[in-house]
């Protein structure tokens, strides 16, 4: 089954990105495809490169990277929101890319199943 | 269609707005800090037992045991499960809305 | 709706709004989503539960506040062919609001009629 899924609060502040993340391994680990990540309103700050956690908590950014890089995700940011909050290609970590809000919509039509995490 | 809360029921309405909303046979999964309305005992526990009649409903037990809550206390016909279970939830009741 | 657009995927949408403007963005980013559906030819619904009515109460003044006042974009989705606008009666009473409080024309439907509504959505989208 193809799965889309919508992070809408950026890391540490909420569990969002985190339950996100573990919802998009288990369905991979269960032979689904994630079809797209789009990410919207704070969760645009999921995608930026300069965060530095201390180093004995995981790395968000990073584990979404690497996600991206595994299994070949599309990791989207919306444009509108990312440049209200600073995030460019400038900051843009690896295996995301920015994209319209059109991206997320087609994500809804494309996949069998939109599963959004919040606040 | 599958309701997902994460919200605490004592700080948003996010829970009781579900179980206003969800129709009869719709399934709830309960995680974040949704999940501390699964837990036996408390005020919120008791209008989740009344929803156990029409409805098939979950409660993540990663966030409960990372909570300090047992999974094993949690509402009568509550179904604990994992992120894996959450996944074929959702492959199984179709739409998902989420009560953000 | 059931013709076949141009992708040949008509789904039904629903936004549901269920927070209060300007105390946080999600009224706002939500109405941007919405627009943009509007590209796709979908059979787009809109839900207004809970706080979410206050979105649409007239009279809203932000000048005091230094925030763009988007209340009169809800009166735009007309023109976008987005006009399945759906309030939540037990939403407004609790409130004290009336359909006469809003600012635009809307579908006020009982709770229980919202509750069927939701289920028989293909994606919702919520913040």
């Amino acid at each position: 089954m193809k799965f889309g899924i919508l992070v809408n609060e950026g890391p540490y502040n909420h569990q969002a990105s985190d339950s996100a993340y573990q919802f998009a391994m288990a369905a991979l680990e269960k032979g689904h495809q994630i079809f797209r990540v789009f990410f919207y309103y704070d969760g645009v700050n999921n995608a930026n490169r300069l965060q530095e956690p201390q180093s004995d908590d995981r790395n968000l950014v990073k584990m979404w990277s690497k996600l991206a890089e595994d299994h070949g995700v599309d990791l989207v940011v919306c444009v509108a929101a990312g440049l209200r909050r600073g995030i460019k290609d400038e900051n843009l970590a690896p295996g995301f890319r920015i994209s319209g809000l059109g991206q997320l919509i087609e994500a809804g039509i494309q996949s069998d199943r939109m599963v959004a995490f919040g606040d | 269609m599958i309701h997902t809360v994460n919200k605490s029921p004592y700080e948003r309405n996010a829970f009781d707005s579900c179980l206003k909303h969800a129709v009869k046979g719709s399934a709830i999964l309960l995680y974040e800090d949704g999940v501390y309305a699964a837990v036996k005992g408390c005020t919120a526990a008791a209008r989740l037992a009344d929803a156990v009649a029409d409805h098939p409903v979950f409660v993540l037990g990663p966030d409960l045991k990372a909570r300090g809550m047992d999974p094993a206390n949690v509402v009568d016909g509550v179904r604990v499960v994992d992120y894996g279970d959450f996944v074929d939830l959702v492959v199984e009741h179709g739409t998902v809305q989420a009560w953000l | 709706m059931d013709e076949e657009m141009e992708s040949g995927v008509v789904k039904k949408f629903m936004f549901v709004n269920r927070k209060a403007p300007y105390g946080t963005i999600y009224a706002l980013e939500v109405l941007e989503m919405v627009l943009i559906s509007a590209a796709f030819d979908q059979d787009v619904h809109l839900a207004f539960v809970d706080d979410g009515v206050y979105e649409l109460k007239k009279g809203q003044d932000t000048a005091g506040i230094g925030m763009k006042n988007f209340s009169n974009t809800y009166r735009a989705l007309e023109g976008y062919d987005i006009e399945k606008l759906y309030v939540e009666k037990e939403s407004l009473e609790e409130r004290g609001l009336t359909e006469a409080d809003l600012v635009v024309p809307v579908e006020v439907v009982s709770r229980a009629g919202m509750a069927e509504l939701m289920d028989g959505m293909d994606v919702v989208l919520s913040a």
